[in-house]
């Protein structure tokens, strides 16, 4: 039935090769072509899929069935313990297919403007084309050690996306901080992995989440270690898995400097894809986390709250616009996953899982939109600078509106999508945790403040700026995508997202709670209020405000030091403390053993070396001679 | 008379259908048809190695003198093999001016010595043994000085022919003991006469393994090798190093399991000397050297040790693996040989530092000549590597850690001599490398055949599987 569902995995890794094969025999306009055209066709199946499962197929007897499309039995360790490769189709994985290969292909297009005349175009389509591929079989993996395979080949091509300007210093170490942080917390990932496998004895998804299924709790009930039970650990350290991909406190780190890459990279990777990747792992995981870990899910609620809180703040100081954004970013990653943090699992009780996900859905789009355009923002003016920015309404009238409505969206103004799924996330909150409500309320005014304090010193803040080259509005390749994830942006907050997606894959119905939704838009409109007093047009208060919370501004300005915390613990303690006697025996001991063995064989060869002597009577005497001294030895023992 | 019986040896008939053919076509033939000869040759070999593959026979004849099973066909096969290769690799060699008139002698030579290894290997009496022993190594000789207006062949055929002969009248006096003491000359029934060691069986023991362990090359008796290695022509030394060495070993594993089995506790504790010591000799030598045959002549006997320690661990395991090791060592080192042929017909140079730089002229010969080298030493993935890794697996499960270990330790020191190699041919400066220069088309093909060895055999792990499968233990 769904094996059309084959080509959207095996198309972009066929354009990778393609593409990365010809490299410099084609022209840049053909690979960047190919290229699209390839995901045309992937995203019309991810349409059609989708269509296919919500409308015809997925649900039988009220519940969302998971569907295998596809499985290859790859590796077989034992009996129950095989890595299979395979597709595989929910609720989840199947709205994952549309959002990715919606925003892959808008980047595709966008990316004829952006990048047009760049050095290695066609290595920027292939390397697309990988990410893509690994982040559409990281969503349909069919068992957790196929998601950990495509896991570490998003972390691989987004390294080599961030630093594609590789002659860029910058580029080069931000690229290696992703990669480095990213991997760093895939190694606890795949410990986590190891542990649940053992216990569980199997890889496979379905087995692990059938709530009715619990050999996995039995097993590991009793287990503890260090007093904590084996299971927690186990579900704690995929989680962390998920903390480093996400860029959660405390490995957000990687995030902020990946803005080096091109910005459409950014709009694709770190906005809509790869970051949410931990959330969609908490998502996949969601029922073994909350029948047998429900303490881990706490945990996961309050990292992300404060999170999101810290990441708000830390937007609010930002001059590079696109830190602002990946700093919201960060916040609203956070978002969702508070939002599972607080769900449970059947009916209403699992309106957090939904609204997590229908976050996820939404600001995919909103947050696309934005990066796109601050990419063509970018474009018109040559610089990440607000300072080199203002009054650019006036020239890029599609950008300037589209961003409005993204930050509309963003800061949770109906009828924007933003808004919906917001609000569902604060009622989840609300009705579980009175703390982590507050928290993302407040979080919700800080969003609407800083984003407008991006807008207005982007298009409207010192009007009568004078431009060395006047900025003017990009083409219509790059101007077409922000309008069509406009329109997305205003119309999918209408879809019901609840009855296709659920925690238990049975559709529900969910009413907006228009007590906390007023309380929201109070909010947020007051943060826009701020930020039009303060931004809107020149003025001194945001410097004085600065200088009254000055330790405030200044730690924040300085993302609260956790670069230079992460610096000093690697650095200091790790380099010094740990690497540095490490390398020592090794120098020394290891090394020396080896010196030592190569010194005696030349040693040796050169005493022995006239034993062989060239003269046959030698030999004969000598091999005589072995015999005797054999038949000796062997009579004697 | 039973013809059922020369049914069973169709391998060797064969054979010898091919050796007539060849030597009619040589005696008959004007100068126009010769030119062709050499590509019957190979064809007609070809055709043999195939049909070794399609049609095996098992069974035994002539009372139980001649068996063939399948280890043993498969044998066999590996054997034929590595003559194709190299056949296909003395095109150049035979074409030049001093030997294209004996070309049909170098096939007729290789091809009866291969006779006796034939024998050797399905012989389960030890008159048969002998005879195929002796067909082996006596045409070797004239193998070895086949370049007789060199003096360095000529002295090397008369070295060979000297320890050769001195070894067989060694093993004669062996088995004459053996003969005296236990009544009978056939395997299976010494294997039941033996049942508790006696000074003259021990020493009856020692010397049928002495001639044995001087074809493989043991130490001590191995100091034959390198002279004789250097001093052959290249295409020789590749078929006494690889194709001989190959009957050897099977041989070998005959004796000590089916023939001498009751006598493990005295010969267990020797080989283990003998094997520790033959590792470790081949690659302290082989670093000396700068004769990239002489090179190999020792790293040949180092290897030599590898395959006798999968024989010396004696399971069903251990056996697999010296086959297969054998296999793997045949392709490899063959390539190795193949290109150090290539370059001294067409140069004239055989010295490792002659070498350097070579893959600035010649790119390919010296990617062939990379993989050789490791696949030799081990790296994967080549099949080198897993060789040796079933090797170490079989001796560690019959937990021998003190000989695992110094063959680990001496796979350490080889691949710094392998390395060196490889280091001249890509890192080495040298103002005048060697000229780029063209290799004929069969020996490409057996380059082919070589790299396709290389890559495949580690992975089809059906190959393991099977000569695992059909290989016997103790």
């Amino acid at each position: 039935m769904f094996t059309y569902t084959l080509p959207i995995l095996v198309i972009p890794a066929l354009m990778f090769i393609f593409l990365g094969l010809m490299d410099n025999k084609f022209k840049p306009m053909t690979s960047g072509i190919l290229g699209t055209i390839g995901l045309g066709i992937v995203a019309i199946l991810s349409y059609i899929a989708a269509y296919d499962y919500f409308f015809s197929v997925g649900l039988i007897d009220g519940i969302y069935q998971k569907i295998i499309a596809f499985n290859f039995e790859w590796l077989k360790i034992t009996e129950h313990l095989h890595i299979d490769l395979g597709i595989l189709l929910d609720p989840i994985s199947v709205m994952m297919l549309v959002v990715i290969s919606t925003v892959s292909l808008m980047v595709h297009i966008y990316s004829f403007g952006y990048m047009n005349g760049e050095r290695g175009f066609q290595r920027y389509y292939a390397l697309l084309s990988l990410f893509t591929f690994s982040m559409l079989g990281l969503v349909v993996a069919t068992n957790i050690f196929q998601m950990y395979i495509f896991w570490e080949l998003v972390g691989v091509s987004s390294y080599s996306l961030i630093g594609f300007y590789y002659t860029k210093k910058s580029a080069i170490a931000a690229s290696k901080k992703a990669f480095i942080v990213t991997r760093f917390a895939d190694f606890f990932f795949l410990v986590g992995i190891l542990l649940v496998s053992f216990y569980s004895e199997t890889f496979d998804f379905i087995s692990l989440t059938n709530p009715e299924n619990n050999e996995l709790i039995m097993k590991t009930a009793g287990l503890s270690f260090l007093g904590i039970s084996v299971l927690s650990w186990g579900m704690m350290l995929i989680f962390m898995g998920g903390v480093g991909k996400s860029a959660m406190l405390p490995f957000h780190i990687w995030l902020p400097d990946a803005m080096e890459g091109p910005t459409p990279v950014s709009a694709l990777i770190h906005a809509a894809t790869m970051v949410v990747a931990g959330v969609f792992l908490v998502a996949r995981l969601f029922p073994v986390y909350y029948l047998g870990t429900p303490e881990v899910l706490t945990i996961i609620a309050y990292i992300g709250a404060i999170t999101s809180l810290f990441a708000a703040i830390v937007a609010c100081t930002q001059t590079d616009i696109k830190r602002v954004l990946a700093f919201s970013t960060i916040s609203q990653i956070a978002y969702m996953i508070t939002s599972l943090g607080v769900s449970g699992l059947a009916g209403h009780e699992g309106l957090g899982y939904m609204a997590s996900m229908f976050h996820l859905f939404t600001h995919a789009f909103f947050k696309a939109l934005l990066f796109l355009g601050a990419g063509a923002v970018i474009h018109a003016v040559h610089s990440n600078e607000m300072s080199a920015m203002g009054g650019l309404n006036k020239y890029l009238k599609i950008t300037n509106i589209t961003f409005l409505i993204a930050c509309l969206a963003i800061a949770g103004i109906p009828p924007f999508s933003g808004f919906f799924s917001k609000d569902e996330i604060l009622v989840a909150a609300f009705h579980s945790d009175k703390i982590l409500f507050a928290c993302l309320y407040f979080c919700a005014g800080l969003t609407a403040f800083y984003m407008f304090r991006l807008y207005f010193n982007i298009f409207w803040n010192d009007n009568n700026k004078e431009y060395e080259h006047t900025p003017h509005e990009a083409p219509f390749v790059m101007t077409f995508p922000l309008i069509f994830l406009a329109t997305l942006t205003c119309v999918c907050g209408f879809i019901p997202f609840s009855h296709y997606v659920s925690a238990d894959a049975m559709p529900f119905e969910t009413h907006i709670n228009w007590a906390i939704a007023s309380a929201s838009i109070g909010v947020a409109l007051i943060g826009i209020g701020i930020a039009t007093k303060m931004y809107f047009k020149k003025s001194e208060i945001p410097d004085k405000v600065a200088d009254t919370v000055k330790g405030l501004y200044t730690s924040a300005y300085h993302k609260f030091y956790f670069d230079e915390i992460w610096v000093f613990v690697t650095k200091r303690i790790i380099f010094e403390g740990i690497s540095r006697p490490i390398a020592w025996f090794d120098r020394h001991v290891v090394d020396g053993f080896m010196n030592g063995l190569s010194w005696t064989t030349n040693f040796v060869s050169q005493k022995t070396k006239n034993l062989q002597s060239g003269l046959v009577q030698d030999y004969v005497t000598i091999f005589i001679g072995g015999a005797l001294v054999i038949v000796l030895i062997m009579i004697l023992i | 008379m039973d013809l059922s019986n020369y049914l069973l040896m169709r391998q060797e008939m064969s054979l010898l259908l091919v050796f007539l053919i060849l030597i009619i076509y040589d005696l008959f033939s004007n100068d126009k048809a010769k030119n062709w000869f050499h590509f019957s040759a190979c064809s007609l070999w070809f055709i043999h190695t195939v049909c070794g593959f399609l049609f095996p026979i098992t069974g035994q004849s002539f009372a139980g003198m001649f068996v063939n099973g399948d280890i043993e066909i498969m044998t066999k096969n590996i054997l034929n093999i590595g003559v194709l290769i190299i056949f296909l690799q003395s095109y150049s060699w035979l074409k030049k001016e001093d030997t294209a008139f004996k070309r049909g002698e170098f096939f007729m030579l290789v091809l009866i010595t291969l006779f006796g290894m034939y024998l050797m290997i399905s012989a389960r009496n030890f008159i048969l043994f002998f005879i195929g022993l002796e067909t082996a190594s006596l045409p070797v000789a004239t193998l070895v000085a086949f370049d007789k207006y060199k003096h360095n062949s000529a002295e090397a055929g008369a070295k060979f022919i000297l320890t050769a002969v001195f070894s067989s009248v060694i093993m004669l006096f062996g088995l004459s003991l053996l003969y005296g003491n236990c009544g009978t000359l056939y395997f299976e029934d010494i294997a039941t006469t033996i049942s508790s060691p006696s000074n003259l069986l021990i020493l009856a023991l020692t010397f049928v393994l002495t001639g044995l362990f001087f074809k493989l090359s043991l130490v001590p008796f191995h100091l034959w090798t390198a002279d004789v290695y250097e001093g052959a022509p290249t295409n020789v030394t590749s078929y006494l190093s690889t194709i001989s060495k190959g009957a050897a070993v099977f041989a070998l594993m005959v004796f000590l399991y089916r023939v001498f089995g009751n006598l493990f506790e005295q010969w267990n504790i020797i080989l283990w000397w003998i094997i520790a010591i033959t590792i470790t000799v081949g690659n302290i030598f082989a670093i000396r050297q700068n004769n990239f045959k002489r090179f190999l002549a020792f790293s040949s006997i180092s290897q030599a040790g590898y395959i006798v320690l999968a024989v010396f661990i004696g399971t069903a395991q251990g056996m697999g693996a010296s086959i297969y090791y054998i296999l793997v060592y045949v392709v490899s080192n063959l390539a190795a040989f193949g290109v150090a042929n290539a370059i001294e017909n067409a140069t004239g140079k055989i010295n490792i530092s002659d070498y350097n730089g070579l893959y600035k002229t010649n790119p390919n010969l010296s990617i062939v000549l990379m993989l050789a080298m490791f696949s030799l030493g081990g790296i994967p993935p080549t099949a080198g590597f897993f060789s040796k890794f079933f090797v170490f697996t079989a001796v560690a499960e019959q937990h021998e850690y003190v000989l695992l270990f110094i063959a680990l330790l001496n796979t350490v020191i080889s691949l710094y001599y392998y390395l060196l190699v490889v280091k001249a041919l890509f890192i080495n400066a040298n103002e005048a490398p060697i000229e780029k220069f063209k290799t004929d088309w069969y020996a490409k093909i057996s380059f082919i055949i070589c790299l396709i060895g290389i890559f495949s055999i580690g992975f089809a792990s059906y190959i393991y599987e099977y000569i695992n499968s059909i290989s016997f233990g103790i």
